[in-house]
């Protein structure tokens, strides 16, 4: 069974200027000791699907769908189950380690606050573990004395991976928690979220939009476009071989080290993301797409199987593989 | 991790509260200014506090100062001289600060706890219950304070705990605007959504994240709120409001003005009480800004 399933997910945002459709229909499922990586542009719902699977969005939002935590309905629960769901189940690598930490609290107080509100530890009992838990992410015992500001960037990401380890999750959701910081921190940081991954079997739930973090680190991928998934697949294969023109214009966005072509000619995707709530017709793609046809601003496209294991929402798919 | 694990909880806690407080006291020691105020503070409390042991309330009561010197000008036998029924206004002054003192702590306490609660109900539950506290602390914020006190204090009847009601239930509003505009924004915060995505409850989050946010500026709101409420007190007294039965420091001003000390010139009837006034209003100001200083992280100089 999968330890986090999502199963047509639609959320909706609701706004003065009327409803914005943020997520619209994503299936994803989480295996156990999986790694699945979410990619996507700015706005196109990667973070709203982080928020969904705890049920952290605001009051009002519409959602639909199921999100299944080994096989429980999130949206079903009652509040104290959530509560309790929430951190053991499933735990966050929030983005923006300088705002997800309490100012004018001291950091070990903020890593035993997450034990002592789910497990019946003595309060030193809970201080030895985030001593533990501090040393396991690289970093001394004794910062847990420090305040956030007397920490670097870097330290205060390791803080908040050692927080959202406290209370030995089994889904670890790693919302772009490389963002901000320098590549050296964000390699050791990349680093050492596999290395826990590994040791203790978490499944991982990675978004970012950085893409060269998710090849590396992903053994599938999903790439997002306007709150809906438009390809999957193994992480190495889908950038290697793309089947939807979004994910082609992303991987080639790519420079290739070493390669003059690609540093002379710089490719990129013209145009803006869409906005939510004023989608455009059929494809949502299909008005930056270099090869779109005349159906495509008409037909919508759902997830085709292009491949073994692979899927693509574009309506070349099929006439391609067949 | 070993030397810690050695130590019983209770001694390590016990360890970290001094090193705090000696952090505090390290940090206040380097504010000459705020160091000063607190030893007036200390000052008039004590004094306050040991007045009925130093000296006999009878004996400025006007039926025992028959024999007394009346206007008697500052000398080692009065200190500060007498008034215009020979009683010594060295120990009015001392009494009135026990009254002084009293209302302006306990007016403040009432402000602020009346006010911090209504500020975080307000700020963070929202919606309709933030609608309807609001819309009370309007009505309470736009009576005109004076006849408002004037109307509820003969009323109520002129006492002590009526003059603190009096300044309570109409100074807390601004306190209560101040901590929900806070909160607003406080609750908003990615470690308030963290808290909640750690399973952390609306009391949890209260106690553990929003309150510590807004508790400098409450002491803030706190320190200001003191020499306001000994202010109002004054004001009062010196308006005939307060317990005729009791000796403060507005109460001395308005009986040195009734009995013309100004005019006359006997300097040595409404300048202590005047200088009491200012001392101990300064330096709870002074003393509570160095404290908001010392005590917010952020201001902390590293």
């Amino acid at each position: 069974m999968s330890v986090l399933e999502l199963q047509d997910l639609h959320v909706t945002y609701r706004s003065e200027g009327g409803p914005v459709p943020a997520v619209r229909g994503v299936s994803l499922s989480l295996e156990r000791g999986d790694t699945v990586g979410l990619a996507g542009e700015s706005g196109c719902g990667k973070s709203t699907i982080a928020a969904a699977v705890l049920r952290l969005l605001p009051k009002g939002t519409e959602v639909s769908g199921k999100v299944l935590l080994d096989g429980e309905d999130v949206y079903a629960m009652k509040p104290g189950r959530l509560r309790a769901v929430r951190w053991t189940s499933a735990a966050i690598v929030f983005q923006g380690a300088l705002h997800s930490l309490n100012p004018v609290r001291r950091v070990g107080n903020q890593i035993e606050e997450a034990i002592l509100l789910h497990t019946a530890v003595s309060p030193r009992a809970a201080r030895t573990r985030t001593g533990e838990l501090l040393v396991k992410v690289g970093l001394p015992a004794d910062r847990a004395q420090r305040y956030p500001h007397q920490l670097s960037g870097g330290q205060r990401q390791r803080v908040l991976i050692a927080l959202a380890l406290a209370c030995d999750p089994k889904v670890l959701i790693a919302d772009e928690p490389t963002t901000a910081l320098d590549v050296m921190v964000q390699a050791q940081v990349l680093a050492l979220l596999e290395e826990l991954q590994r040791e203790q079997g978490l499944s991982l739930l990675f978004i970012t939009h950085d893409l060269s973090v998710l090849t590396t680190t992903c053994e599938r991928l999903a790439v997002m476009y306007a709150g809906r998934i438009v390809e999957q697949g193994p992480g190495r294969e889908v950038f290697a071989q793309p089947h939807h023109p979004y994910t082609r214009a992303l991987a080639a966005a790519f420079p290739t080290i070493g390669d003059p072509a690609s540093r002379m000619n710089p490719a990129g995707l013209a145009g803006d993301p869409p906005d939510p709530s004023a989608l455009p017709s059929g494809c949502p793609f299909h008005v930056r797409c270099a090869v779109a046809t005349a159906e495509c601003s008409s037909l919508d496209v759902g997830l085709r199987v292009a491949a073994p294991g692979r899927s693509a929402a574009c309506v070349h798919v099929e006439a391609a593989h067949v | 991790m070993s030397d810690l694990a050695q130590v019983s909880p209770r001694a390590f806690r016990w360890a970290r509260r001094r090193a705090s407080a000696a952090g505090f006291w390290r940090s206040l020691r380097r504010d000459k200014l705020a160091l000063t105020s607190l030893v007036v503070l200390v000052l008039f409390v004590v004094l306050a506090v040991v007045a009925p042991w130093v000296s006999n309330r009878a004996d400025f009561n006007v039926i025992n100062t028959g024999d007394n010197p009346v206007w008697a000008k500052p000398s080692g036998q009065y200190l500060l001289g007498t008034d215009n029924y020979g009683r010594s206004v060295a120990l009015q002054v001392l009494w009135g600060a026990r009254v002084s003192l009293f209302v302006g702590v306990a007016a403040t306490v009432l402000t602020i706890v009346l006010g911090t609660l209504v500020g975080i109900s307000a700020g963070f539950f929202g919606g309709w219950i933030d609608a309807v506290l609001m819309r009370i602390t309007d009505w309470f914020l736009v009576i005109p304070f004076l006849p408002f006190a004037i109307v509820l204090a003969s009323v109520l009847g002129r006492s002590l705990w009526n003059i603190v009601f009096v300044i309570g239930i109409t100074s807390w509003p601004s306190t209560a605007r101040l901590v929900r505009s806070q909160v607003l924004s406080l609750r908003e915060r990615l470690y308030v959504d963290r808290a909640r995505a750690l399973g952390g409850g609306r009391a949890h989050i209260i106690g553990r994240h929003i309150l510590p946010n807004v508790t400098p500026l409450v002491l803030a709101s706190t320190t200001l709120a003191v020499p306001i409420s000994i202010l109002t007190e004054t004001t009062l007294a010196f308006l005939g409001l307060g317990d005729p039965t009791d000796v403060s420091w507005g109460g001395i001003l308005d009986q040195a003005r009734t009995a013309a000390a100004v005019t006359t010139n006997r300097w040595w009837y409404y300048l202590p009480p005047g200088v009491a006034i200012i001392m101990v209003v300064l330096a709870f100001t002074i003393f509570g800004r160095a404290l908001e200083a010392i005590l917010d992280p952020r201001l902390r100089d590293r």
